[in-house]
């Protein structure tokens, strides 16, 4: 139950600007996700290699240390810039490796993003907090999606807000609640397929980025989603290229869009979108129910 | 002076309401312009005085909600059930509406010069509703009493599980829900679309309407009539 | 002996447990009219309730207070969170919502005259106020419900407080049903509906969905009452932890939590059998709600499904409840159930209109039909005579009284000079069931199933 933001830029030139234009989506919907608050941003993707957004409970840790012993067993050079208790490491290892070595040596490290264009942060408080905390306002890129959360049944900790990624470059917001999380959920571990948390929100994530993985594109994989996933949703999904906005049948849960020539933004209430430039201009709409808005960045 | 300005950039919302609750009246103030709506939620409602609201943008939730004997008229769109259980007056949307427009009014007239979204005069229980474009799915739901006129076309299931309530259609109906059925059009139907258009603004031949009201088969349980329930 | 005979005597009459009398007057009741049995009242199953929990009485260790002398207090007070006018009780003990139209009219004025008196508080129910109620009622709870029935700015600013209802104990997911016998001319005008027709309710509020959009509800609602006026919110027991947490984090002054043994005016079956969790698991679950986000004493809680003593008072008291609401033991104290009623003073015996709804006075669950034999859940002008006002106001503060006595009774016996300071270790459990589901060590132990080694 929360609230949720989405911002893609068109012009190349407000790039610089999508924290910026960002934060203030965000605490706009402080009312609708007080307990915590996440965004992803996509950026110009790395030319080799996998990035990685860790996170650990304690502000005081390590982080150069960790791409010292990662290169110590493994040999392969590995960047690590970490800001308090959060980090972006860069290698050239396989995403399987390097989980496996985080798991075996690090457990206290939560990998909340992988890919080549993706940085995620999530973090308990306020939106306004989290987006000091981990500066919003400075970030740039494409395109983000950002979600601020009420938490209905599983507990308030920073591995259980929004975003929720799957994959890699894979990211999905939810306001609403699943009605067959823990269906899908046995069903998509049969499939070998591990979760992180009991979010209702994660089987969503893990279920599209799974059709995803057996060949369907983000289009189709949402379709199959029509189907399987039951309950009240407003999704919106964030790939390496693309914004993706879906909503249940019976579009309980809100979510409004305001487009200009410059710049497709999405939130659950008009009054995140209420400070952005030239919105007074901007084509306004609300999406329809089971219909897939599909922008690219 | 009768009007009064109130800017919600910088006075808080529950300021506004108190005063439309209590001192407009006691003042005098027959017209509020509210400036910087933002989406703010909650604006003007229980409005419960003849004074003219004027919401210079974008409204949030349920703007000019339990409403009686105001008119509101919001310039720019509404955000969920906009109007919801007006008893009596106006509400006027230039723009379009969220779900659940008109929700539960039980008297007065809303009009929406733009869309609306799912649920519009959802459980309808006697007020009047005129949307100049179209209306999304179950719309008129459990309608009770009252009018919708739809300038444009209707979404799925439309008036589903109808009671009293009658629902007109300009355009095309997507699918009609549980009960719902066309019917023709009389004299009194010509009649009252005429009416409601003219008090909307709109210049529509109601001889362009059709008239969507409850087959009351469902009024009744009946076994073997492989009902719903 | 001959052979038949010999049949008689060896008729075998072993009855299955699968299939008992219950299971197959249901399967063939089903095969009969093709649908779902719809009644009134609340669940019949045998479930784990007050009755399993004993009270530690003092003794040594703690001591007792003198029952005449030594005072109790019972004061209640209510919506402390965010409302300006607060609920003020007398008692811990209220009405809980039930409708005019599941009630008479008379019925209706019974409940705000004994609750008036006693200092307590009724509630409207689904249908609308009635000026009778509100006259009769220095406090009165008006319901908003999914299907606002007669639901109106007016009665939003006479109320006291405003329950915005999300779910009942007896049907938590589902909406009401009201047959078309009990749609009155009076029922009809108030709930904008024709005469005479079955009535279906919505089990969804028509203008919003989940805790985030129920924040701007209630904001509605208190910018409507310029924050006057507690805002409860009301959830049938099932997922009761995770709903009380939210319903904080809406906004709401008080939570009312109906468990499964809560009554209804008229709801399948299957529903008030099948569907939510015992007043006992779901009040645990509620004061954990309460206590793990440091809101007790903040948010008040208020317990239904199944109150109807003193001692049951005192116990959910104990277990951390602020106050308890009663529906179906008031309508017992009015007489439901009775075989017999009083009209133009004379006494009457009612057997024969049991009778005719295929029923004995004792097992009596028509609510639904609305040819209620004693006069209380009915539209019948003639049937409502059978409970006038004053017999039915007079009977319920007797019984209210005797619950309030019972309860300050035992508060006494456990050194209590109020009643709000019973806490849960004054409880023991009787059963492993309801140790496991109250979170309380069973007597004479330290053991909470599930929870404490033995």
């Amino acid at each position: 139950m929360c609230g949720i933001v989405g911002l893609l830029v068109k012009t190349p030139a407000l790039r610089a600007r999508l924290g910026e234009m960002l934060v203030p989506m965000m605490i706009g919907m402080t009312e609708r996700g007080p307990d915590s608050a996440g965004l992803a941003v996509f950026s110009a993707p790395l030319a080799s290699g996998h990035k990685y957004s860790l996170y650990t409970a304690s502000a005081s840790f390590d982080w150069e240390g960790l791409a010292q012993q990662l290169f110590a067993h493994l040999r392969v050079p590995a960047k690590c810039e970490g800001h308090g208790n959060h980090a972006v490491l860069v290698t050239e290892l396989a995403p399987e490796a390097v989980r496996q070595w985080f798991k075996e040596h690090f457990p206290v490290l939560h990998v909340l993003s992988c890919g080549r264009a993706i940085d995620l942060y999530k973090d308990i408080g306020t939106p306004g907090e989290v987006a000091q905390r981990y500066d919003f306002a400075s970030l740039q890129g494409s395109h983000a999606v950002g979600h601020t959360r009420m938490a209905t049944e599983s507990a308030v900790t920073p591995d259980r807000a929004h975003p929720f990624t799957a994959g890699e470059d894979f990211c999905l917001v939810h306001n609403g609640s699943l009605s067959n999380p823990y269906g899908l959920r046995r069903m998509l571990e049969t499939e070998g397929i591990h979760f992180e948390t009991d979010n209702d929100t994660e089987a969503a994530c893990r279920y599209l980025e799974w059709r995803m993985r057996e060949g369907d594109v983000l289009e189709t994989a949402i379709q199959k989603g029509f189907e399987e996933l039951d309950g009240f949703y407003t999704f919106l999904i964030g790939t390496e290229n693309k914004l993706a906005l879906v909503r249940d049948p019976f579009a309980c849960k809100p979510a409004i869009v305001a487009e200009t020539d410059d710049y497709v933004a999405i939130a659950s209430e008009f009054r995140s979108l209420a400070h952005l430039p030239d919105v007074k201009n901007a084509h306004i709409y609300e999406p329809n129910p089971e219909e897939m808005y599909v922008w690219t960045a | 002076m009768d009007s009064m300005n109130f800017d919600l950039a910088v006075t808080p919302l529950r300021d506004l309401n108190r005063f439309l609750h209590k001192e407009a009246v006691a003042q005098g103030i027959k017209q509020v312009t509210v400036l910087h709506p933002d989406g703010a939620h909650n604006i003007a409602v229980g409005l419960n005085a003849p004074v003219a609201v004027d919401i210079e943008g974008h409204a949030g939730y349920y703007a000019a909600g339990m409403l009686k004997h105001g008119e509101v008229t919001i310039h720019g769109n509404a955000g969920t059930g906009v109007a919801e259980n007006m008893m009596s007056g106006k509400v006027h949307v230039k723009g379009f509406a969220s779900v659940s427009a008109g929700a539960s009014a039980h008297g007065g007239l809303l009009v929406v010069d733009g869309d609306t979204s799912l649920r519009c005069g959802i459980s309808l229980k006697g007020g009047d509703i005129v949307v100049g474009g179209s209306v999304g799915s179950f719309s008129g739901f459990m309608a009770q009493a009252g009018r919708m006129v739809i300038c444009g076309n209707a979404g799925d299931a439309l008036g589903d599980s109808l009671y009293e309530a009658v629902i007109y259609v300009r355009g095309k109906i997507k699918s009609l829900g549980a009960d719902a059925r066309i019917e023709d059009m009389t004299e009194s139907d010509y009649q009252a679309v005429g009416e409601l258009l003219a008090a909307a603004g709109y210049t529509y031949d109601p001889h362009e309407f059709k008239r969507v009201a409850s087959a009351k088969s469902l009024y009744h349980w009946n076994a073997d009539a492989n009902q719903e329930y | 002996m001959n052979d038949n005979e010999h049949i008689l005597k060896h008729i075998a009459k072993e009855g299955s447990a699968g299939y008992d009398r219950k299971i197959m007057d249901y399967i063939h009741n089903a095969a009969t009219h093709g649908l779902y049995e719809i009644r009134g009242m609340g669940a019949k199953r045998a479930v784990p309730n007050f009755d399993d929990l004993v009270l530690l009485g003092a003794s040594l260790s703690r001591y007792p207070l003198e029952g005449y002398r030594e005072k109790c207090s019972t004061k209640t007070i209510l919506g402390t969170r965010f409302a300006s006018k607060p609920i003020e009780l007398e008692i811990p003990i209220t009405i809980a919502g039930m409708s005019f139209g599941a009630l008479s009219a008379n019925v209706k004025e019974s409940l705000g005259r004994a609750a008036t008196e006693l200092g307590t508080s009724t509630t409207t129910g689904d249908g609308g106020m009635t000026a009778e109620e509100r006259q009769s009622s220095k406090t009165l709870v008006y319901q908003c419900l999914p299907s606002r029935y007669g639901f109106n700015p007016d009665d939003v600013r006479r109320a006291d407080a405003i329950e915005i209802v999300i779910g009942q104990g007896a049907k938590p997911g589902g909406g009401g049903m009201l047959l078309g016998q009990k749609i009155s001319p009076r029922v009809a005008k108030m709930r904008t509906l024709p005469e005479g027709i079955d009535q279906r309710s919505a089990c969804r509020h028509p203008d919003w969905t989940g805790p985030d959009d129920l924040v701007i509800k209630i904001q509605e609602l208190r910018e409507m009452t310029d924050w006057e006026k507690p805002i409860y919110v009301k959830v049938g027991a099932t997922r009761t932890f995770h709903d009380v947490k939210l319903a904080v984090h809406a906004g709401a002054d008080v939570i009312v939590v109906d468990g499964m043994q809560g009554g209804t005016a008229a709801t399948q079956t299957c529903f008030i059998e099948h569907v939510g969790i015992p007043t006992l698991a779901a009040l645990r679950q509620a004061v954990d709600a309460l206590e793990d986000l440091n809101m007790k004493g903040k948010v008040q809680l208020i317990i239904s499904g199944g109150v109807r003593t003193g001692a049951d008072v005192a116990k959910a008291l104990a277990m951390g409840a602020d106050a308890v609401a009663i529906g179906q033991g008031v309508l017992y104290a009015l007489g439901c159930n009775h075989d017999a009623y009083t009209l133009d003073g004379v006494v009457h015996s009612a057997c024969n209109d049991y009778e005719q709804l295929g029923t004995a006075a004792g097992y009596c669950h028509h609510c639904h039909t609305g040819r209620c034999p004693v006069g209380i859940t009915t539209q019948d002008e003639q049937l409502a005579q059978r409970l006038m006002p004053d017999l039915g106001a007079k009977r319920l503060k007797n019984y209210l009284k005797t619950l309030n006595m019972e309860l300050t009774t035992l508060a006494r016996a456990c050194g209590k000079q109020n009643v709000h300071h019973l806490e849960r270790e004054d409880l023991a459990a009787m059963t492993i069931e309801a140790a496991a589901m109250a979170r309380l060590p069973l007597a004479g132990t330290d053991w909470i199933p599930g929870f404490s080694q033995m």
